[in-house]
């Protein structure tokens, strides 16, 4: 352990580390740019949150109170934009940037400078997305910004799409840039920099998940693009992919979409898994239960997700047959699905279990996350969906897979990889107080959803009938006192940042194995310049 | 230590990636404002007095073209001054592999549209399956075919035939990609002159190619009627072979870089990965090229 202290100064020395404003601009160095795309996720987390609470604070109750219904179509749109392209994907992106080349025993990613580009895109393609709602706001006449929902379907999107549609068409382009750029950046960095005697079955799940996180990008990102690109032309040049007049279909959106779509939730739910691998065994100290199969699981998970895209759209009027295959590949999901949960519940049978904070949201993951796929089993049944298409039902399983399962494990890893990020280690009383508050007011916030789902409440509505009243009402204060535990989290992180707290040693959980513990808290600007010896 | 220190090459810090992303910004803005000023639809205007978009977009591509200049100026004086090694050679050759697949998902978007149409969309326009009402009620006229020559709403274009220019292409094509082969291997083997006797006929077939398609597009535009606004035939015609022939293009400049850098005498058998890269490209743009020529001119 001092010998690899010692080295690295030694080697400080020779690969100075920049210093002031150049030292992120210009960055190469993975932690560097993981701790920027930590920060920035972190960041369009509170815009996105924000606007949820618009919403919210609009459908506390019945009747039309805080914004118009144009700009609440707006607010639903850009969160959902923002939460999945601007929080999700960059909060797991900047994981993968800090944690795989310490996992795999490599200096840095494959590509650095790539990297550095990849991550400065994304500041830049959302001030032009914010930018349109901050217009819609504030600005002269109120242009609006994109107000078709998160799906972005045609024709409310090419037809009846306000101008700042092709403002965010040409952003979805930017971000889809960034991300092949980032996920081939994975591929090659866990293929190609593995140290000697790391073989791809001895990587740790997380980097497996990651590596199938990283084709599933490369595979769809290119088919977002190509859709928004038909977007655009049908906008402006004449094309009529989507208009039935000139022989296209506005449901070939819709495949094209959800083509890229359905991946792209595994995409956001898959590095979820591999955080959720590495705590649980940590703080139950024993060995991940069934590795190969865990492995398997993510790998079938991912070649099905490409075969489930029309789950989402049994209402347009598919034949059949058709109706009939994307359901049974959906249901079939659960298979691998199911798989590891039971690893995740085997590996705590009979551990040495302690409830640090790590364990905590890993554990409330595991459970809120079943909750959410058992509902997307209900969702994935035929007729039973023709009753749930696009109520409440379908937003209470999504926020359940992504809000109590993604969200939640992104603050497991937070917890669990801060002290070797920081140095220090997190306040136990703020996250003590971030964790009970988060994980009450989330079922607050989102159970009564499925309540009103079933019973018949839309969503993407500004208004709803009377008797949705008290659930609304209810899951409104579940979402402020929500956003506002939130606060405590910023807390959190600041204190760390300002290194305010207890030192943390270089393997602060007694149960956490790899790499990235062999290392000192904080981890040096250069670690493995030479490659590590595994066993 | 020392031995195993050179396996590892981290590049040092550099601004391009941010000059990069500042170009991507403006071309991104600047295009949404020139395409609304420049285009007709509906309401669609943002400001009509606004025409700074042509602007924005021209310094964001001069831009984006002086970054990329800079950019591979120090990768490539990096690589020359042999900072590079086997592990990083091996990063970029995969990574360019991971690109190309990127590609070929792009472009089997486009042709997974062009299967939806001509299988689905155009027979249920027509009353096929159980659309007979959707195709009473909507446009009663119409005849299912492809190529789609009169859309529901009755605008009309003629066929572009496949053995015209279209099989010219196809042969040009390929032979590019076999003297594409030869130039390779010439380099291989170290014989500089067929190196660069080859590499100069591949370009100037890829030159061919490119106005051969520009002539097409004239025919097509002022002979046949066909344009992007002839309805779906027309929209994925020029779809597809719109964007092979931007790869096309891209590739023709990537071999004419590499062209230049074989005369500086940049490459070595052993060190030769841009060179690599490019005719990797350059086969992947001949093959969608083939599965083009069979499913949007012939079949």
């Amino acid at each position: 352990m001092t010998a690899v202290a010692a080295h690295h100064d030694h080697h400080d020395d020779h690969h100075h580390a920049p210093h002031g404003l150049k030292r992120w601009l210009f960055s190469t160095n993975h932690k560097d740019i993981g701790t920027l795309y930590l920060w920035f996720s972190f960041a369009m987390f509170m815009v996105g949150g924000f606007m949820a609470l618009v919403i919210r604070a609009e459908l506390m109750y019945p009747g039309m109170q805080v914004v118009d219904p144009e700009f609440f179509n707006q607010m639903t749109t850009v969160h959902g934009l923002i939460m999945v392209f601007g929080a999700v994907m960059p909060a797991t992106v900047g994981l993968a940037n800090w944690m795989i080349p310490l996992m795999i025993g490599a200096p840095d990613m494959a590509l650095p400078r790539m990297n550095n580009w990849s991550f400065w895109i994304l500041p830049f393609a959302f001030t032009i997305l914010i930018g349109s709602v901050l217009m819609s706001a504030f600005g002269e006449g109120n242009p609006s910004a994109p107000n078709f929902g998160w799906t972005f379907y045609a024709p409310l999107s090419t037809k009846y799409g306000p101008a700042s549609t092709d403002l965010f068409i040409l952003s979805v382009h930017m971000m889809g840039i960034s991300s092949i750029m980032g996920a081939i950046n994975v591929i090659v960095t866990v293929l190609n920099m593995r140290a000697p005697g790391m073989t791809m079955m001895k990587m740790p799940l997380f980097v497996w998940a990651w590596l199938i996180t990283a084709f599933l990008l490369v595979a769809v990102m290119p088919v977002l693009a190509g859709a928004v690109t038909m977007m655009l032309t049908d906008r402006h040049f004449g094309t009529s992919f989507f208009d039935a007049a000139g022989g296209g279909d506005p449901v070939l959106f819709q495949h094209i979409f959800w083509f890229f779509g359905h991946p792209e939730v595994y995409i956001m739910i898959l590095p979820s898994f591999g955080i959720v691998s590495a705590i649980i065994p940590a703080f139950a100290r024993k060995p991940l239960f069934g590795y190969a199969s865990m492995v398997y699981a993510t790998a079938s998970i991912a070649l099905l997700s490409f075969v489930v895209w029309a789950h989402h759209m049994f209402t347009v009027g598919m034949p059949l047959a058709g109706t009939l295959f994307f359901m049974y590949m959906t249901m079939l999901i659960s298979v691998p699905t199911g798989v590891k949960v039971f690893n995740w519940v085997a590996t705590m049978w009979r551990g040495s279990l302690t409830f640090e904070l790590p364990m905590k949201w890993a554990l409330a993951f595991v459970v809120l996350f079943t909750c959410g796929g058992l509902s997307g089993l209900m969702l994935a049944l035929t007729p039973v969906d023709f009753q749930y298409h696009d109520t409440y039902f379908v937003v209470a399983h999504f926020h359940y897979v992504l809000v109590s399962g993604a969200i939640f494990s992104i603050f497991a890893a937070a917890y669990y990889w801060l002290p070797k990020w920081s140095g220090v280690m997190p306040n136990t009383f703020l996250g003590e107080l971030h964790f009970w508050n988060s994980l009450l007011s989330v079922n607050l916030l989102f159970f009564p959803m499925h309540f009103v789902g079933l019973a018949g409440m839309p969503r993407r509505y500004a208004d709803y009938a009377l008797q949705f009243a008290d659930y609304n009402w209810w899951i409104s204060v579940g979402a402020f006192w929500f956003g506002i535990s939130q606060l405590l989290f910023v807390a959190v992180c600041v204190l760390c940042a300002m290194k305010k707290g207890k030192k943390a040693e270089a393997a602060p959980w007694d149960g956490a194995e790899g790499l990235e513990w062999t290392v000192p808290s904080p981890a040096p600007f250069h670690t493995f310049d030479t490659p590590p010896v595994i066993k | 230590m020392a031995e195993n220190s050179s396996k590892y090459y981290v590049p040092e810090s550099s601004p391009w990636p941010l000059f990069g992303s500042i170009g991507l910004f403006l071309i991104a803005i600047g295009a949404a404002n020139f395409i609304q000023q420049s285009t007709q639809f509906g309401q669609n205007t943002l400001r009509a007095d606004g025409t700074w978009g042509q602007y924005v977009l021209m310094a964001g591509v001069l831009w984006m073209i002086a970054t990329m200049f800079f950019w591979w100026r120090d990768t490539i004086k990096e690589s020359l001054t042999g900072l590079h090694n086997e592990q990083l050679s091996g990063s970029y050759r995969q990574g360019m592999i991971w690109f190309i697949f990127s590609e070929v998902m792009f472009f089997g978007a486009l042709f997974g549209a062009l299967f939806y149409a001509r299988w689905l969309i155009i027979p249920w326009l027509g009353g096929a399956g159980n659309n007979a009402m959707t195709h009473e009620l909507l446009w009663p006229g119409f005849q299912a075919m492809w190529p789609l020559t009169t859309t529901p709403d009755g605008r009309t274009t003629q066929v572009m035939g496949a053995w015209g220019l279209p099989a010219i292409n196809t042969a040009i094509l390929i032979v590019s990609s076999i003297t594409l082969t030869i130039a390779h291997h010439a380099l291989i083997v170290g014989e500089r002159g067929r190196l660069i006797l080859f590499q100069g006929i591949t370009i100037l077939l890829g030159l061919f190619f490119l106005s051969l398609q520009v002539y097409e597009y004239y025919h097509a535009y002022h002979e046949l009627g066909l344009t992007l606004e002839a309805g779906i035939y027309g929209s994925l015609f020029f779809f597809l072979t719109g964007f092979h022939g931007i790869h096309v293009s891209m590739g023709t400049l990537m071999l004419i870089v590499c062209f230049f850098r074989i005369l500086k005498g940049h490459f070595t058998k052993e060190n030769h990965f841009v060179y690599e890269a490019s005719a990797w490209y350059w086969h992947f743009v001949d093959v969608v090229w083939l599965f083009l020529f069979v499913v949007v001119y012939w079949l």
